[in-house]
């Protein structure tokens, strides 16, 4: 870089665009990913805010018949998966944002990475356990 | 008077700063971030950082949905302590702002995919939608929590 101020007109840096992916080394993939995530999660959430509501003070064996459901388990299935999915893309941002120390970015990044496969996995799990046992 | 008040310390400060960023502005003609200590809040900022701030809530309501579930899994003594706990008073007033969270974050997340779509830029729309947002949201939750209640039978 020279030391004279130099006329850019456009919006990325010149380095930016010399090294083609931007800051983050994977052009628009998570950008996308966020996108097509949330496009997924509008019915999926809408069908789940319902189903809770018919659910309200339930017990155990309304529960159960519920989640036996063919349908129900697939869409929550698809719920917990684009759910985390979206999750852990956004709280990846808000940690990029706000944490300048790369010990403790790093470190809360694994964390949600690993914490979001966790519980998605622990969920998808517990829909399967319920619904197959019959 | 009011070269008084300009001469200021803080005012001088404030000048040399805005001069600064003008400055770099200039310079290389690329965007500067909003300085937050120094925007006056305003219905497109304080919806946007509520948005984060709703995201991160509903991250917490995704951990009590996984335990909620694998409660289900685990047997019938789990489940009805899982259901206990969301039952109590406590548990409701979080669930309530899981709800509230949850519609505001729905109904905002619609608006930024219509910016994605090129749609809603205008300073105009951009506040109609943003009291839009508020409205829904909060619609939204009273009437979920009316359609539970009357779910239940039991107010």
């Amino acid at each position: 870089m020279n030391s004279t101020p130099h006329r850019n007109r456009q919006l990325r840096s010149k380095l930016g665009r010399v090294r083609g992916l931007g800051s983050t080394h994977e052009g628009v993939h998570h950008w996308w990913a966020q996108r097509m995530s949330a496009v997924a999660l509008l019915p999926l959430s809408l069908w789940l805010i319902f189903s809770l509501i018919s659910l309200t003070g339930s017990d155990y064996t309304v529960f159960h018949a519920w989640l036996s459901e063919f349908g129900n388990s697939v869409f929550l299935v698809l719920f917990l998966v684009a759910m985390f999915h979206h999750a852990q893309l956004g709280l990846q941002v808000v940690i990029e944002d706000y944490v300048h120390s790369e010990l403790w970015k790093m470190g809360l990044l694994l964390c949600i990475k690993y914490g979001a496969v966790l519980f998605a996995a622990s969920g998808v799990f517990a829909v399967l356990k319920i619904s197959l046992a019959g | 008077m009011h070269s008084f008040i300009n001469q200021f310390p803080w005012t001088l400060y404030g000048q040399k700063r805005t001069d600064l960023m003008a400055k770099q502005l200039a310079d290389d003609e690329r965007p500067l971030s909003p300085h937050l200590q120094v925007y006056r809040p305003q219905i497109t900022s304080v919806l946007s950082i509520t948005h984060r701030m709703t995201g991160v809530v509903l991250a917490l309501a995704a951990v009590l949905l996984t335990y909620w579930l694998a409660s289900g899994a685990y047997g019938p003594e789990a489940f009805a302590r899982s259901q206990a706990l969301m039952e109590s008073w406590f548990g409701r007033l979080v669930l309530f702002g899981f709800t509230f969270s949850l519609y505001f974050h729905m109904c905002n997340g619609i608006r930024h995919l219509g910016w994605d779509l090129g749609w809603g830029f205008e300073l105009v729309k951009l506040r109609a939608t943003g009291v839009l947002v508020i409205l829904s949201a909060f619609a939204l939750t009273v009437f979920s929590w009316v359609m539970a209640y009357d779910h239940v039978g039991k107010w």
